[in-house]
């Protein structure tokens, strides 16, 4: 070997290692990054946290945390049914047809709108269009319409990743094809379905854009009031409910009103993050056991 | 009657659940287009000049027009931070997918992944509000900046932020399914890891590279709160990447409230919905073309 080809084959190496090293630190850093930005978050919604925060009452945030939950069971009440059944025949019924085609791109389109473009169709359709005032409902319509297609994906992917015999054993045995579907498909797709509508859910919580103009930037609730078509009614969802995300939103302007809305807003963030944190872990440790159980591991 | 119950009942019931999937779509894009194109239809403007005019002062009360429509100021703005953002997060979520993908799966799989989750489970008004009281005020006291630090350079960051799980989770999933036989091959030929990833693994995984970066840049243009938090929304194009703008998101969810429905002002909000949704249908559809390309390459033709 000459001398040049050695000195090729350094300089390899050297900018090998050095790569190796710049790509180490790249993740090194996204990792700090995270660890910092929820640190963050956190450490200074704990520091800024206090009872009165927490409380349902025009102070505190609990109206706005009990109808951001509210508003996600709302849509997802309304999106799984859809998005399940659309999965199902996505994997199972599918022909090759230009129905499926047009399914195919009506859910490519619908998983990339972003959420404000959604939010104003919301805002159109059930204010405009039917008169309503600001509603929960209209709001968990508008982030069922965000959440559909990633559960319908879920689903059809569940169903897809089954092994064929399940199938071919319960048709054989003589079931119908929508038989073997109900009584052993779905069964077994459960688990994955599950984690993909909880992931879904984590999304909800966080939504803020598509609710800005369909449920509303105001919450007033009266707990002693269970008349379910009062506006004050908690559990009405045809009243405004400003959720955790959008009161953010709406808190940051008031910093020069009330000295203490730049702490709520650190409390709600706080919040926030641990909630959807909460799902993404447990969606994480279901899908964990879903595969120790395919795998047979114990 | 049983076999209908049985088979045909329940085939019908999802089917309808697919068809509600296509006629959502469908009218989700009819009434953007009939609300969006009031605009130019019945207020007499033209497209150039809500694309490039950047005289914007529609007349605010139902029926009234004759103001200028111009949304050169927001559509400069929303393109100017997603570049910025793209600018900042496509060289790093690249890296982090070979990373992940060729450095050290383990490390990439047990922690990565986990993290990248948790950034994208991040609500945005969360980003919004840390980039508001964190980010704007360090740009204000490091850079000088005009305005207290709302600046497109914060936009750019927040999105960047924003966008690189999406990128680099594409990007990996591409990287990770170019065949084992290329590396095999490269290493055979005493290439070292990072010229066997620069000359073999990244250009095979490109396609899904690009992909990723497009989704990424869809991601930028609709982010709404975020951005509108740290932008600084004012009605002018910036001086410097320091200096405030506005961009359409941020148009539309501060104004389209306080408009009067069916005045020049709303339905030229509505005109820049609709220029959302129409640049969300071309990321899908420069999408396919790539993926069409690479798909005629493989093949050979």
């Amino acid at each position: 070997m000459n001398e040049d080809s050695m000195k090729r084959i350094r300089k390899a190496e050297r900018v090998n290692h050095f790569m190796t090293g710049l790509l180490y630190a790249v993740g090194g850093f996204f990792l700090v990054l995270l660890i910092v930005l929820a640190g963050y978050i956190i450490i200074s919604g704990l520091r800024d946290l206090k009872p009165e925060y927490l409380s349902f009452t025009r102070q505190g945030i609990g109206n706005q945390f009990f109808n951001t939950v509210y508003l996600v069971f709302w849509s997802l009440l309304i999106s799984v049914p859809i998005g399940v059944g659309a999965g199902v025949y996505m994997a199972e019924y599918a022909g090759d047809n230009k129905f499926t085609k047009a399914l195919r791109v009506s859910m490519e389109a619908l998983s990339s709108l972003p959420s404000i473009v959604v939010g104003l169709f919301g805002y159109l359709v059930f204010i405009l269009t039917f008169g309503f005032q600001w509603n929960l409902l209209a709001g968990a319509l508008a982030v069922s319409i965000l959440s559909l297609p990633s559960i319908t994906t879920t689903t059809e992917d569940a169903l897809r990743s089954l092994p064929k015999s399940y199938k071919q054993g319960s048709m054989a045995l003589g079931a119908t094809h929508w038989k073997a579907i109900t009584t052993v498909l779905l069964p077994a797709a459960l688990p994955r379905i599950i984690t993909g509508v909880i992931l879904a859910a984590g999304r909800g919580f966080g939504e803020a854009a598509a609710l800005l103009y369909t449920s509303g930037q105001s919450t007033v609730l009266n707990w002693n009031n269970w008349n379910l078509t009062s506006i004050t009614c908690p559990l009405n969802p045809m009243r405004p409910g400003e959720t955790l995300a959008l009161h953010i939103w709406v808190l940051r302007t008031e910093g020069a009103l009330h000295a203490n809305s730049t702490e709520v807003a650190n409390v709600a963030a706080m919040i926030l993050v641990l909630l959807t944190l909460g799902f993404s872990i447990s969606a994480r440790i279901l899908t964990w056991r879903i595969n120790r159980k395919s795998t047979g591991e114990k | 009657m049983n076999r209908f119950k049985n088979e045909y009942a329940g085939r019908i019931l999802v089917t309808i659940c697919g068809g509600f999937l296509i006629v959502l779509t469908l009218i989700i894009a009819i009434f953007l287009i009939v609300r969006g194109s009031v605009t130019f239809t019945q207020f007499h403007h033209s497209v150039a000049e809500f694309l490039f005019s950047s005289d914007w002062s529609p007349e605010d009360s139902a029926g009234a027009y004759g103001g200028g429509v111009g949304s050169a100021i927001y559509i400069v703005g929303s393109l100017l931070t997603c570049g910025l953002a793209l600018l900042i997060a496509a060289p790093f979520s690249i890296a982090a997918a070979v990373f992940i993908t060729e450095i050290s799966p383990e490390l990439g799989t047990k922690l990565f992944q986990p993290a990248v989750e948790i950034f994208v489970g991040i609500p945005s008004v969360v980003y919004g509000w840390v980039g508001m009281t964190v980010l704007v005020p360090w740009i204000r006291d490091a850079f000088n900046a005009p305005m207290g630090g709302y600046s497109v350079l914060a936009a750019g960051i927040v999105l960047a932020v924003m966008i690189f799980p999406t990128i680099t989770t594409v990007a990996a999933d591409s990287i990770r399914s170019v065949s084992d036989n290329y590396r095999k091959a490269a290493y055979g030929l005493g290439s070292t890891r990072w010229q066997m990833i620069w000359h073999i693994s990244l250009p095979a995984a490109m396609p899904g590279i690009l992909t990723g970066i497009i989704l990424g840049l869809a991601r930028a243009f609709g982010e709404a709160l975020a951005v509108a938090m740290v932008i600084g929304k004012t009605r002018a194009f910036p001086d410097s990447i320091l200096s405030p703008t506005n961009n359409l998101t941020s148009a539309i969810a501060s104004d389209m409230g306080n408009s009067a429905n069916g005045g020049e002002m709303n339905m030229a909000l509505w005109s820049m919905a609709l220029l959302l949704f129409l640049i969300s249908i071309a990321c899908i559809l420069v999408i396919h073309l790539i993926s069409a390309r690479s798909q005629k390459k493989m093949l050979g033709k």
